[in-house]
Order: C-alpha cells, then sequence, then structure tokens
C-alpha cells in the first residue's frame, strides 16, 4: 500500500495553528522541498519545533511562524540564523527556548506516551523564567530531588527528510547521524511526513543502505512519503550531497530587507 | 620563533584539562580544540576527543584528517546526551557576557527577551552541561562587553544561581576556568565570584582589570602563562594546527 504523494498533498493536510515539528539539524538534512511548499501555502500561525536551520528561516521569513520551540537556531557555517534574527528582533515571534538535551526528553516523552520526563538540565538557568511550560517535579525517592520536568513535544505533524525508502515508508538514512528524526516522527500520532532522495523496492532498502543498522524509520512511524531527489537542498544531506555555500550565503544575505528576501525567494523558489 | 599569544592561550587551555582522565574533552572552538588535542597528545593521555560530527576519534590533528579518521566510537547527537548526564564530559564554551559568578550569555542580547536587541543562537547544550559536568569557557576579545556585571540571560549557569537552585543542580556542578587573550581565571573569589590566577606573558593586571566590566577577585602572588615545551610547540605547529587557523582566530597583531 504506496503512501507516495506529493509536496502539495502534505501542505493540503496541514491547518493554521498547528504545532509542527521538523527533522534534520540546522542546515543538515532539512526537508526543504515542503519547507518551501509550506512558505508558498497560506497556512499561518504555526507553531515549529525544531533543532533549527534555514527551515525555521525560510518559515519565518514567509510570516508563517507564530512560535518557535527550538534548542538553537543556526546555519552551521553562519553561525546565526539570519531570518529567525529578524523576526525575533522585530517581536513577530514567540520565543520557547530549549536546552538541547531537554528537547531530546521533550520529544522522547511525546513519543512514549508520558506527560513529562525529569532533567537537572534547566535548573539555575533563565529557561525556567522564559519557558513558561516549563516546570519542576520533586523526585518520590528517598534524594526528594527537585528536578526539571520536561512536558511531552507533542507533534500535529512530523516532517524528515531521509536518503532513502521504499514506498511504504520504511527509511534509512546514509548520512553520519539520524539526529531526532525517528523521535520527531513518534512524537506525532498523525501527519508524519518523509521526503527521500529515492524510492527503491523493500527489497533493495538493506542494499541501498549498506546495513540493516541504517533502517531506522518503519513504516508504522510514517503516513506520507514524497519522493524528492534534491529535497534537502541548500542543506547538505550527506552521503548524496553536502550543503550548497553559495545559496546559503544568498539565502543569508537576503535577510538585509524585505526586497532581497523576495528576490532571493524569487531565485530559489 | 617567538611563542605566540594564540600558543600561550592554547597552552592555558590545555591546562583545563589536567588531571581530567578518561572524559570526553569537548572544547568548542578553534583555540579550544587545538588545546584538547594538545593535553591528549601530551600530559593527559586519556582524554577522548570529538571530530566535531558524529564521532571520538584518536587522532592528533584537530581539523582535518587527510590519512583518515581513527574512530574509537560512533557517537551521534543522541549519545552526546548519554555523555553529558553521566558526567563523564569537560566542555569549554564562549561567551557572548559572562559575569563574575561564572553566569554564561549566548542566547539573546537586551533587556527584553520577547524582543531582544540582538538574537543569537539559542540556550544550545549549556543549561544541561553547567549543571551536570565539569564547565570552562573561552573568551577570545575580552572586553567589558563580555565581562559584565550582570548577563542579559543565563545560559551556562553560574555558582550564585547553581545555589540558588538546590542540590539537583549543585551535586554535579563543576565550573573550572575562563581562559581570555589576556589572562586566566577562576571561581576562588569571595562567595564562588570570578578570580584572576594568570596573565599571558606581556599582559598587565591592570591591562586584565580594565577590560573587565565587574571587579574580579585578584590572587597573590600573580601567575603567568607558561611557554609551552618544545615538544608542545612542535605538536601545535606541526601535527595539531600545521595549517595555523589558531592565528585566524586571534592573529598576532591584534592589539
Amino acid at each position: 500500500m504506496s503512501k507516495l504523494l506529493g509536496e502539495a498533498d502534505v501542505v493540503s493536510q496541514l491547518s493554521d495553528g498547528m504545532t509542527i515539528g521538523i527533522g534534520g539539524w540546522g542546515s543538515r538534512r532539512k526537508p526543504m522541498s515542503i519547507v518551501k511548499a509550506i512558505a508558498a501555502s497560506r497556512l499561518c500561525d504555526l507553531t515549529v519545533v525544531s533543532c533549527a536551520g534555514p527551515d525555521l528561516g525560510v518559515l519565518c521569513a514567509a510570516g508563517k511562524v507564530r512560535r518557535a520551540v527550538y534548542p538553537f537556531a543556526s546555519l552551521d557555517s553562519v553561525p546565526l540564523e539570519p531570518h529567525f534574527r529578524v523576526a525575533r528582533q522585530a517581536g513577530r515571534v514567540e520565543d520557547v527556548p530549549f536546552d538541547e538535551g531537554m528537547f531530546l526528553l521533550g520529544l522522547q516523552a511525546a513519543a512514549w506516551r508520558v506527560p513529562f520526563l525529569p532533567t537537572r538540565a534547566g535548573l539555575g538557568s533563565d529557561l525556567m523564567s522564559l519557558n513558561p511550560t516549563l516546570s519542576t517535579v520533586r523526585s518520590p525517592f528517598e534524594d526528594g530531588l527537585e528536578l526539571v520536568a520536561v512536558p511531552a513535544l507533542r507533534l500535529d505533524a512530523a516532517i524528515c527528510h531521509l536518503n532513502v525508502s521504499d514506498e511504504n515508508g520504511n527509511a534509512a538514512f546514509l548520512g553520519p547521524d539520524l539526529y531526532f528524526d525517528d523521535l520527531f516522527l513518534r512524537a506525532a500520532p498523525a501527519r508524519r511526513f518523509i521526503s527521500v532522495e529515492r524510492v527503491v523496492p523493500t527489497a533493495d532498502l538493506v542494499k541501498e543502505a549498506g546495513t540493516e543498522l541504517r533502517l531506522r524509520v518503519a513504516r508504522m512511524m510514517v503516513d506520507g512519503v514524497v519522493e524528492s531527489p534534491g529535497g534537502a537542498r541548500f542543506t547538505s544531506c550527506e552521503p548524496d550531497y553536502g550543503r550548497d555555500e553559495e545559496t546559503q550565503r544568498a539565502y543569508a544575505d537576503s535577510a538585509r530587507s524585505v526586497e532581497a528576501w523576495r528576490d532571493f525567494w524569487r531565485s530559489w523558489a | 620563533m617567538k611563542v605566540t599569544r594564540a600558543e600561550h592561550c592554547i597552552v592555558a587551555l590545555a591546562e583545563c584539562f589536567r588531571g581530567d582522565g578518561e572524559i570526553v574533552a569537548n572544547p568548542i572552538g578553534t583555540i579550544p580544540m587545538i588545546a584538547g588535542r594538545l593535553a591528549r597528545a601530551s600530559f593527559e593521555p586519556r582524554l577522548m576527543a570529538t571530530d566535531g560530527e558524529a564521532a571520538l576519534i584518536a587522532d592528533h590533528g584537530a581539523f582535518s584528517w587527510p590519512a583518515g579518521r581513527t574512530v574509537e566510537y560512533y557517537n551521534p547527537y543522541r549519545s552526546m546526551f548519554d555523555i553529558v548526564w553521566s558526567g563523564r564530559r569537560h566542555v569549554v564554551m564562549g561567551a557572548t557576557q559572562i559575569d563574575a559568578y561564572g553566569n554564561q550569555n549566548f542566547a539573546a542580547i537586551g533587556a527584553d527577551y520577547s524582543v531582544p536587541k540582538a538574537q543569537l543562537i539559542g540556550f544550545r547544550g549549556a543549561p544541561g552541561n553547567t549543571v551536570n559536568h565539569a564547565t570552562s569557557y573561552w573568551v577570545p576579545n575580552h572586553s567589558p562587553r563580555v565581562f559584565v556585571e550582570k548577563v542579559d540571560v543565563v545560559t551556562g549557569v553560574g555558582w550564585d544561581r547553581a545555589e540558588a537552585a538546590g542540590p539537583a543542580a549543585l551535586e554535579f556542578f563543576d565550573l573550572r576556568r575562563v581562559v581570555t587573550d589576556l589572562g586566566v581565571f577562576d571561581f576562588g573569589g569571595p562567595a564562588h565570584r570570578m578570580r584572576l590566577i594568570g596573565v599571558h606573558p606581556g599582559v598587565s593586571v591592570e591591562q586584565v582589570l580594565g577590560a573587565t566590566g565587574f571587579e574580579p577577585a585578584v590572587a597573590e602572588p600573580m601567575g603567568l602563562t607558561r611557554d609551552p615545551t618544545d615538544e608542545e610547540l612542535r605538536l601545535i605547529r606541526e601535527v595539531i594546527d600545521p595549517e595555523g587557523l589558531r592565528h585566524r582566530e586571534l592573529p598576532e597583531d591584534r592589539r
């Protein structure tokens, strides 16, 4: 039972105000073809949950983001995400900051269907006052320690880009790191989408991946598959392609004015 | 050949790892990465080190491995938190602002977080790092804009905030040193305030105090960053950083 669809079909299943988790990391393996389709759509008021790079930046520049839930925003080779900065410094985006490990626990809690997971991360920092979703919890055991309760980051939709899959949604990452992609897909009860460089028969998956250890996304975690060669560009998708630094620089430069962004958008989209 | 300021900073940062044993030395930034490699290649051989991506590697080179990497462990993003939360790590982070108690900020500048004057990278791993394992800082541009009385946002936790947050924050809190292009601080001042313990050759105590936006404690007698040994200098120049990236981060003619 094929789950193949197009970027427009993904967008048609999203609605205003949804909380959308986006996989990848910084400017690495981001599902940019779907991000682009969202940016071009009429959707608005989205909450974006992401180890953020240009996914968050593009959606901010397109005026789609009401709230950002993120541990960092960076383009890697450009340290700060320029379009996110513009939106934040204009007060256009509500900011829900996370520590990176805390972010992992929020996704994990949602994936395990528990309301929170405890951690030391956050204690003493300004996260406790700046992120209104955080709370503390006292250990019921002898130690009685007061820890941070990281709330489950439940997603209305999750979108990731992988290297290869079959048409049912079994997928593999071929680069150095899966990042939190499987957790994003598990943190959403429905509307779980992947884009991939190529779709192959199920019988070829292990051969494509080199080892079954890379088959980390199962079809029960996926509702739709978009075959999108180059779908992560201009971010990297190792080993299929590295980051397109020239396009990324043009993207970063386009944060200087609304006109510059429009020009970049026209040539990129 | 004359030892450069960057090389003295490398020695001072490498010394931060002395005695750490079999943990991940995770210095972030060009000069700190060279320093971590130097510590392992000389006096702290049991340290483990990342390739900056998803592996711990045995190689001495800090930035490139023309002969290929020697991978010791597969360490994807998620595994890093197993290391952080088990405490077997010493991180060296940067800081856009840092205060007398070692509170660090690299998330945002400005009084109103909802509309910052400057949005920076975010909290990254700083809150979790600082309450779970050894933390030091590297400031390549020591100035009153960085060393402030009060940071705008607390990302990495300092002594006063850790103490106020209670035993779960203090249990593994281990704030070590702040190394800058001018000198070295620890937190041995009254109530764990920052204390100047050493200056680099060619820097005066007055110069450091003038570049610091709060009043740190001052150690007596004042230390002086040692020269690298001949072998350390060879390692830095020929093995760890043959491309000389250290002088791109800290040019010799900058000040």
